[in-house]
Protein backbone atom coordinates (compact mmCIF):
# COMPACT_ATOMS: atom_id res chain seq x y z
CA UNK A 1 0.00 0.00 0.00
CA UNK A 2 1.25 3.07 -0.93
CA UNK A 3 -0.19 6.35 0.46
CA UNK A 4 -1.20 9.31 -2.11
CA UNK A 5 0.09 12.03 0.02
CA UNK A 6 -0.32 14.98 -2.70
CA UNK A 7 -3.93 14.41 -2.35
CA UNK A 8 -4.62 13.52 0.85
CA UNK A 9 -6.67 16.52 2.24
CA UNK A 10 -6.86 15.58 5.97
CA UNK A 11 -8.25 18.99 7.45
CA UNK A 12 -10.91 19.71 5.28
CA UNK A 13 -12.32 15.77 4.79
CA UNK A 14 -12.24 15.82 8.51
CA UNK A 15 -14.51 19.03 8.15
CA UNK A 16 -16.65 18.19 5.39
CA UNK A 17 -17.25 15.13 7.63
CA UNK A 18 -18.12 17.21 10.71
CA UNK A 19 -20.81 19.38 8.37
CA UNK A 20 -22.41 15.93 6.79
CA UNK A 21 -22.13 14.87 10.33
CA UNK A 22 -24.17 17.77 11.70
CA UNK A 23 -25.95 18.12 8.75
CA UNK A 24 -27.94 14.55 10.09
CA UNK A 25 -28.10 15.46 13.36
CA UNK A 26 -30.14 18.07 12.78
CA UNK A 27 -32.64 16.69 10.37
CA UNK A 28 -33.12 14.28 12.86
CA UNK A 29 -33.39 16.56 15.94
CA UNK A 30 -36.01 18.75 13.80
CA UNK A 31 -38.08 16.09 11.43
CA UNK A 32 -37.02 12.97 13.44
CA UNK A 33 -35.70 11.34 10.40
CA UNK A 34 -32.45 9.54 9.35
CA UNK A 35 -30.37 11.38 6.59
CA UNK A 36 -30.24 8.47 4.09
CA UNK A 37 -30.34 10.29 0.29
CA UNK A 38 -31.45 6.84 -1.28
CA UNK A 39 -34.54 6.52 0.98
CA UNK A 40 -35.61 10.26 0.68
CA UNK A 41 -35.24 9.92 -2.85
CA UNK A 42 -36.91 6.65 -3.31
CA UNK A 43 -39.63 8.34 -1.10
CA UNK A 44 -39.89 11.00 -3.87
CA UNK A 45 -40.38 8.53 -6.69
CA UNK A 46 -44.23 7.60 -7.73
CA UNK A 47 -46.65 6.65 -6.66
CA UNK A 48 -45.49 8.06 -3.51
CA UNK A 49 -47.25 11.10 -3.50
CA UNK A 50 -47.93 12.77 0.05
CA UNK A 51 -47.55 14.75 2.28
CA UNK A 52 -44.31 12.97 3.45
CA UNK A 53 -42.99 14.76 0.21
CA UNK A 54 -42.45 18.23 0.74
CA UNK A 55 -39.43 17.86 3.93
CA UNK A 56 -37.99 15.26 1.31
CA UNK A 57 -38.08 18.15 -1.50
CA UNK A 58 -37.05 20.90 0.65
CA UNK A 59 -33.88 18.57 1.98
CA UNK A 60 -32.80 17.51 -1.92
CA UNK A 61 -33.47 21.65 -2.84
CA UNK A 62 -30.61 22.32 -0.19
CA UNK A 63 -28.35 19.66 -1.30
CA UNK A 64 -28.63 21.20 -4.72
CA UNK A 65 -28.12 24.81 -3.12
CA UNK A 66 -25.60 23.94 -0.83
CA UNK A 67 -22.51 23.95 -2.93
CA UNK A 68 -23.70 26.75 -5.28
CA UNK A 69 -23.73 29.04 -2.29
CA UNK A 70 -20.46 27.56 -1.46
CA UNK A 71 -18.88 28.44 -4.56
CA UNK A 72 -20.78 31.76 -5.09
CA UNK A 73 -19.91 32.74 -1.78
CA UNK A 74 -16.38 31.77 -1.50
CA UNK A 75 -13.28 31.52 -3.60
CA UNK A 76 -13.24 27.85 -2.62
CA UNK A 77 -13.40 25.64 -6.60
CA UNK A 78 -15.15 22.39 -6.04
CA UNK A 79 -13.31 19.44 -8.71
CA UNK A 80 -14.90 17.13 -10.05
CA UNK A 81 -12.65 14.65 -12.33
CA UNK A 82 -15.01 11.65 -14.01
CA UNK A 83 -13.13 8.09 -13.44
CA UNK A 84 -15.75 6.16 -15.78
CA UNK A 85 -17.03 6.92 -19.41
CA UNK A 86 -20.45 6.11 -21.12
CA UNK A 87 -21.07 2.43 -20.54
CA UNK A 88 -19.36 1.65 -17.48
CA UNK A 89 -20.76 4.97 -16.14
CA UNK A 90 -24.45 3.78 -16.87
CA UNK A 91 -23.94 0.22 -15.46
CA UNK A 92 -22.25 2.12 -12.30
CA UNK A 93 -25.51 4.54 -12.40
CA UNK A 94 -28.00 1.36 -12.72
CA UNK A 95 -26.36 -0.58 -9.73
CA UNK A 96 -26.20 2.43 -7.65
CA UNK A 97 -29.81 2.54 -7.82
CA UNK A 98 -30.86 -1.04 -7.35
CA UNK A 99 -28.20 -1.71 -5.00
CA UNK A 100 -28.70 1.43 -2.58
CA UNK A 101 -32.94 0.44 -2.52
CA UNK A 102 -32.03 -3.26 -2.34
CA UNK A 103 -29.99 -2.73 0.51
CA UNK A 104 -31.59 0.07 1.92
CA UNK A 105 -28.90 2.62 2.29
CA UNK A 106 -26.25 4.22 0.86
CA UNK A 107 -22.99 5.95 2.26
CA UNK A 108 -25.16 9.11 4.30
CA UNK A 109 -27.83 6.51 5.53
CA UNK A 110 -25.60 3.46 6.33
CA UNK A 111 -22.14 4.86 6.58
CA UNK A 112 -23.00 8.25 8.83
CA UNK A 113 -25.74 7.76 10.52
CA UNK A 114 -26.01 3.79 10.76
CA UNK A 115 -22.11 3.81 11.90
CA UNK A 116 -23.36 6.90 14.34
CA UNK A 117 -25.96 4.76 16.10
CA UNK A 118 -23.68 1.32 16.28
CA UNK A 119 -26.42 -0.52 13.93
CA UNK A 120 -25.04 -3.96 12.98
CA UNK A 121 -26.73 -3.62 9.75
CA UNK A 122 -25.01 -1.00 8.61
CA UNK A 123 -21.58 -2.23 9.78
CA UNK A 124 -22.25 -4.91 7.76
CA UNK A 125 -23.69 -2.51 5.11
CA UNK A 126 -20.61 -0.09 5.10
CA UNK A 127 -18.14 -3.47 5.29
CA UNK A 128 -19.66 -5.13 2.44
CA UNK A 129 -20.00 -1.79 -0.11
CA UNK A 130 -16.49 -0.46 0.76
CA UNK A 131 -14.86 -4.13 -0.04
CA UNK A 132 -16.90 -4.62 -3.40
CA UNK A 133 -15.57 -0.44 -4.13
CA UNK A 134 -12.19 -1.23 -3.40
CA UNK A 135 -12.70 -4.94 -5.79
CA UNK A 136 -14.45 -2.64 -8.35
CA UNK A 137 -11.71 -0.06 -8.83
CA UNK A 138 -9.48 -2.80 -8.58
CA UNK A 139 -10.40 -4.49 -11.30
CA UNK A 140 -10.68 -1.44 -13.85
CA UNK A 141 -7.57 0.15 -13.03
CA UNK A 142 -5.16 -3.03 -12.26
CA UNK A 143 -6.60 -5.84 -13.91
CA UNK A 144 -7.63 -3.75 -17.38
CA UNK B 1 -45.20 23.08 8.66
CA UNK B 2 -43.04 26.05 7.11
CA UNK B 3 -40.38 25.71 9.79
CA UNK B 4 -39.99 21.99 9.59
CA UNK B 5 -39.98 22.43 5.91
CA UNK B 6 -37.24 25.12 6.44
CA UNK B 7 -35.44 23.11 8.73
CA UNK B 8 -35.23 19.66 5.91
CA UNK B 9 -33.46 22.77 3.54
CA UNK B 10 -30.94 23.92 6.25
CA UNK B 11 -29.51 20.20 6.36
CA UNK B 12 -29.67 19.95 2.52
CA UNK B 13 -27.71 22.61 2.31
CA UNK B 14 -25.13 22.12 5.29
CA UNK B 15 -24.89 18.22 4.04
CA UNK B 16 -24.42 19.54 0.33
CA UNK B 17 -21.52 21.91 1.37
CA UNK B 18 -19.90 19.09 3.73
CA UNK B 19 -19.69 16.72 0.51
CA UNK B 20 -17.79 19.88 -1.21
CA UNK B 21 -15.44 20.17 1.19
CA UNK B 22 -14.88 16.85 1.93
CA UNK B 23 -14.02 15.94 -1.43
CA UNK B 24 -16.80 13.77 -2.05
CA UNK B 25 -18.00 15.51 -5.24
CA UNK B 26 -15.00 14.34 -7.34
CA UNK B 27 -15.36 11.17 -8.31
CA UNK B 28 -11.52 10.87 -9.16
CA UNK B 29 -10.94 11.20 -5.23
CA UNK B 30 -13.69 8.42 -4.06
CA UNK B 31 -11.44 6.06 -6.52
CA UNK B 32 -8.92 6.98 -4.92
CA UNK B 33 -10.03 6.16 -1.57
CA UNK B 34 -10.92 2.69 -3.26
CA UNK B 35 -7.88 2.42 -4.60
CA UNK B 36 -5.80 0.33 -1.63
CA UNK B 37 -3.84 -1.46 -3.85
CA UNK B 38 -2.52 1.18 -5.87
CA UNK B 39 -1.97 5.33 -4.52
CA UNK B 40 -4.51 5.51 -1.65
CA UNK B 41 -6.11 8.30 -0.67
CA UNK B 42 -7.24 7.82 3.08
CA UNK B 43 -9.19 11.37 2.91
CA UNK B 44 -12.66 9.91 2.72
CA UNK B 45 -11.84 7.84 6.62
CA UNK B 46 -11.47 11.71 7.94
CA UNK B 47 -15.17 12.29 6.07
CA UNK B 48 -16.80 9.22 7.92
CA UNK B 49 -14.33 10.13 11.07
CA UNK B 50 -16.10 13.76 11.19
CA UNK B 51 -19.71 12.71 10.31
CA UNK B 52 -19.82 10.09 13.01
CA UNK B 53 -18.30 11.94 15.72
CA UNK B 54 -20.72 14.42 15.69
CA UNK B 55 -23.73 12.80 14.50
CA UNK B 56 -22.95 9.93 17.39
CA UNK B 57 -22.13 12.47 20.10
CA UNK B 58 -25.63 14.11 19.00
CA UNK B 59 -27.13 11.14 18.66
CA UNK B 60 -26.13 9.82 22.12
CA UNK B 61 -27.05 12.95 23.81
CA UNK B 62 -30.03 13.62 21.96
CA UNK B 63 -31.68 11.66 20.16
CA UNK B 64 -31.73 8.04 22.42
CA UNK B 65 -34.89 9.13 24.96
CA UNK B 66 -35.85 12.61 23.63
CA UNK B 67 -37.94 13.79 20.85
CA UNK B 68 -37.68 16.04 17.60
CA UNK B 69 -39.06 19.29 17.46
CA UNK B 70 -41.29 19.27 14.40
CA UNK B 71 -42.17 15.56 14.66
CA UNK B 72 -44.39 13.12 17.40
CA UNK B 73 -40.61 10.70 17.65
CA UNK B 74 -37.83 9.60 15.86
CA UNK B 75 -38.32 7.21 12.78
CA UNK B 76 -35.54 4.87 13.33
CA UNK B 77 -35.08 1.26 11.73
CA UNK B 78 -36.21 -1.66 13.28
CA UNK B 79 -34.60 -3.96 11.14
CA UNK B 80 -31.92 -5.82 13.38
CA UNK B 81 -31.75 -8.75 10.59
CA UNK B 82 -28.60 -9.17 8.91
CA UNK B 83 -30.38 -10.68 5.60
CA UNK B 84 -29.35 -11.31 2.17
CA UNK B 85 -31.11 -8.26 0.56
CA UNK B 86 -28.60 -6.52 3.06
CA UNK B 87 -25.73 -8.09 2.08
CA UNK B 88 -26.42 -8.32 -1.86
CA UNK B 89 -27.67 -5.12 -2.08
CA UNK B 90 -24.40 -3.16 -0.84
CA UNK B 91 -22.06 -5.72 -3.19
CA UNK B 92 -24.41 -4.24 -6.14
CA UNK B 93 -23.78 -0.46 -4.83
CA UNK B 94 -20.39 -0.70 -3.73
CA UNK B 95 -19.37 -1.84 -7.35
CA UNK B 96 -21.64 0.66 -8.62
CA UNK B 97 -20.03 3.03 -6.26
CA UNK B 98 -16.10 1.77 -7.20
CA UNK B 99 -16.75 2.06 -11.54
CA UNK B 100 -18.61 5.64 -11.41
CA UNK B 101 -17.15 7.54 -7.65
CA UNK B 102 -20.66 8.46 -7.13
CA UNK B 103 -22.84 7.46 -4.49
CA UNK B 104 -26.69 9.04 -4.31
CA UNK B 105 -25.63 12.60 -2.04
CA UNK B 106 -22.79 13.53 -4.35
CA UNK B 107 -25.10 12.66 -7.65
CA UNK B 108 -27.24 15.54 -6.40
CA UNK B 109 -25.33 18.01 -4.87
CA UNK B 110 -23.72 18.14 -8.24
CA UNK B 111 -26.97 18.86 -10.41
CA UNK B 112 -26.68 22.58 -9.56
CA UNK B 113 -22.71 22.33 -10.73
CA UNK B 114 -22.47 20.72 -13.55
CA UNK B 115 -26.50 20.04 -14.67
CA UNK B 116 -25.79 18.57 -18.36
CA UNK B 117 -23.16 16.53 -17.09
CA UNK B 118 -24.91 14.73 -14.61
CA UNK B 119 -28.59 14.17 -15.25
CA UNK B 120 -27.89 11.00 -17.34
CA UNK B 121 -25.92 9.49 -14.42
CA UNK B 122 -29.52 10.36 -11.96
CA UNK B 123 -31.77 9.21 -14.43
CA UNK B 124 -30.63 6.29 -14.81
CA UNK B 125 -29.76 5.84 -10.81
CA UNK B 126 -33.32 6.88 -10.36
CA UNK B 127 -34.77 3.90 -12.72
CA UNK B 128 -32.28 1.86 -10.59
CA UNK B 129 -34.03 3.02 -7.29
CA UNK B 130 -36.96 2.25 -8.37
CA UNK B 131 -36.32 -1.11 -9.92
CA UNK B 132 -34.41 -2.08 -6.73
CA UNK B 133 -37.52 -1.21 -4.38
CA UNK B 134 -39.72 -3.66 -6.43
CA UNK B 135 -37.29 -5.94 -6.61
CA UNK B 136 -36.54 -5.71 -2.54
CA UNK B 137 -40.37 -6.44 -2.12
CA UNK B 138 -40.43 -9.96 -4.12
CA UNK B 139 -36.65 -11.53 -2.78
Amino acid sequence: MTINWAEFTPLMSFSGGALIGAAALFLMLTKGRIMGVSGILAGLLPPNSSFELFWRLAFIFGIIAGPLLLTGFSLYTIEAVAVAKDGVLYLAALLVGLGTAIGSGCTSGHGICGLSRLSLRSMMAVATFVSAGVLAVFVMRHLF
Amino acid sequence: MVLALLSAAISGIIFGIGLALAGMLNPAKVAGFLDIFGLWDPSLMLVMAGGIAVNAAGYFLFVRGGKPIFASSFSLPEARQIDKKLVIGSVLFGIGWGLAGLCPGPVIASIGLDPAGIFPFLAVMLVGLKLGVIIRTRI
